[in-house]
């Protein structure tokens, strides 16, 4: 399905800030898979996501969706395969505009936008009927700006917007990392709910060991650019967060001194 | 203040309502600050008074004007887009290329449009006098243009162009190509404007190279002044809100020149147009002070 071959990322190349943030990233995930990626800050996750987004383009490498090299499209070409829910609740919704105006945005996703309403009175019942799953009441408040809204509704209503076309691909960039435990809870259930319902193809980028473990059904660790550790089945069952950091430590031979990584 | 110098603020701030309209799309829809428009709106005036010297038909001149005006955007768009220059400066360039390309055009520094016929003579009914028919006919003119753009701004592309400038990595992630969205938001933006110089050449006896200065103040007073007047997210009332401003600025001035006590001139007029603008600008946040100061 995703097919990630050698990927290379210089940000600020031949200066003293130079950083190799992906330095022969190579990830291959199968249809229907749902993947976590763990790693300490400037391992890679974000980078390696936005290189499958388009966000950044790539220095050197291949990235092919479906067998189709798609390393030079850009975003919006790539948008009808690729899903995205951002970390920061105000970066995947448009606050200026209502609630029916995002999921008519994300509705045409894919799709050519011509002169047709933006927001018909058959999709408004289809918008109304899928929010009313999140149990959060959004079903009335169609019409309201999105702005209104707080960080966890924005960002559930961001997964319904994900969902809301099929895509071949959802990527996850540490979407509760913004938001309280409860409500991160919350988002994550949904998740696992959109992602089982739509059989969806999910790369999830996370912070915390936990959640990487208990959600999904492989999980990958980046370090300086690469992967590092690639679990899955009976392997990352038996495991816990313990054993992942001691797995992480054998592999690269030092001591993790990040304390993210650890309090996750 | 006369009736004849009421209809007239009418008659220009009816005009300066198609500016506040291409200012709302590049300004406020598109968050593209666009200077442009000081270049287009006298592009506007000078193909259309050319045109109809050189004894064309003063609709075609006029549609010719509102298509020269829309590629003047385009081309600050595609400054802006396809070779990265930032918005500011790509408007300023385009600005400050028009200013020789509308001489050029006219060939001298104005073309006057005295016994020529304009849509305005061609469409006049005999029983009104023109002072009165105008601004009717600009009435319309406007009505029609804000309707069109409210439709135009409820479809899948006007969403998307809307879209494009709140947030566009959002809507480069649903599948909007904002670069092209950008390119069209501002050939519509500055149609619009290029639409009210042809029209304004057609009213006030001709076109002149001097025209455009300050088009993007007033443009931006507007707009200003209509949300403060309306203040609305909703798109209906965006448009008429500025609209309205438009109006409403012109009456201002109009009253502030009129009013001998005050002893301003004419040649004031940019004067007190700068000094309305930082009003407009600097109220709100005073009164938010105020309100903050009550609340503690």
């Amino acid at each position: 399905m995703l097919n990630a071959q050698d990927l290379h990322i210089t940000f600020n190349a031949g200066t003293p800030i130079e950083n190799r943030a992906l330095q022969g990233m190579s990830l291959a995930i199968e249809e229907g898979q749902f993947v976590t990626v763990i790693g300490s800050n400037g391992a890679g996750k974000s980078t390696f996501l936005n290189a499958v987004s388009g966000d950044l383009p790539v220095d050197t490498g291949r990235i092919d969706i479906d067998g189709v090299d798609v390393t030079r499209q850009p975003v919006w070409t790539r948008a009808h395969q690729v899903a995205r829910v951002f970390q920061d609740p105000m970066a995947g919704t448009c606050e200026d505009l209502t609630i029916e105006e995002n999921m008519a945005l994300a509705q045409a996703r894919g799709t050519r936008r011509g002169l047709g309403r933006a927001v018909k009175a058959a999709s408004r019942e289809d918008f109304r009927a899928r929010l009313a799953t999140l149990g959060l009441g959004l079903e009335n408040r169609l019409g309201d700006r999105i702005g209104l809204l707080s960080g966890g509704q924005r960002q559930a209503v961001s997964l319904l917007m994900a969902a809301i076309q099929p895509s071949r691909i959802l990527l996850l960039d540490e979407h509760t990392a913004a938001l309280d435990p409860r409500t991160a809870d919350f988002v994550l259930k949904l998740t696992a709910r959109i992602v089982a319902e739509n059989r969806l193809t999910t790369m999830m980028v996370t912070h915390s060991m936990r959640q990487a473990l208990d959600v999904g059904e492989r999980t990958v660790m980046l370090h300086q650019g690469r992967v590092v550790l690639d679990v899955s089945g009976p392997e990352r069952s038996a495991m816990d967060v313990p054993d992942l950091l001691q797995m992480f430590e054998r592999v690269r031979g030092e001591k993790l001194s990040d304390d993210a990584l650890l309090l996750g | 203040m006369s009736m004849f110098s009421l209809l007239g603020a009418l008659e220009i701030g009816l005009i300066f309502s198609l500016v506040a309209l291409g200012v709302l799309i590049s300004f406020r829809l598109l968050r593209f600050p666009d200077l442009t428009v000081d270049g287009s709106f006298p592009l506007g005036g000078a193909v259309a008074a050319t045109l109809i010297s050189f004894g064309h038909d003063p609709f075609l001149a006029t549609i010719a004007a509102t298509g020269a005006g829309a590629v003047a955007g385009l081309l600050t768009g595609w400054l802006n887009v396809r070779l990265r220059i930032m918005d500011l400066l790509a408007s300023i360039l385009m600005m400050i290329a028009l200013y020789s390309i509308n001489l050029r055009i006219m060939g001298k520094p104005n073309v006057p449009l005295i016994m020529e016929p304009t849509v305005f003579s061609i469409l006049q009914p005999a029983f009104l006098s023109d002072y009165v028919a105008r601004p009717l006919m600009l009435l319309v003119v406007v009505i029609v243009a804000k309707l069109l753009l409210d439709w135009f701004l409820s479809t899948q592309t006007g969403l998307a162009l809307r879209a494009t400038g709140a947030n566009p990595r959002m809507s480069r992630a649903q599948g909007v190509n904002t670069g092209r969205m950008i390119l069209g938001g501002m050939a519509l933006s500055n149609a619009l404007v290029a639409l009210a110089g042809a029209l304004f050449a057609q009213t006030q006896g001709g076109a002149d190279i001097s025209m455009g200065i300050g088009t993007i103040v007033i443009g931006l007073a507007a707009v200003i002044v209509g949300e403060s007047l309306l203040p609305s997210r909703r798109l209906f009332m965006m448009t008429l809100a500025v609209i309205l401003g438009a109006i409403v600025y012109r009456f201002f001035i109009a009253l502030a020149l009129n009013s001998d006590f005050i002893g301003l001139q004419a040649q004031d007029l940019n004067l007190v147009t700068a000094v309305l603008v930082t009003l407009a600008l600097v109220l709100p946040n005073v009164k938010r002070r105020i309100f903050k100061g009550r609340g503690r």
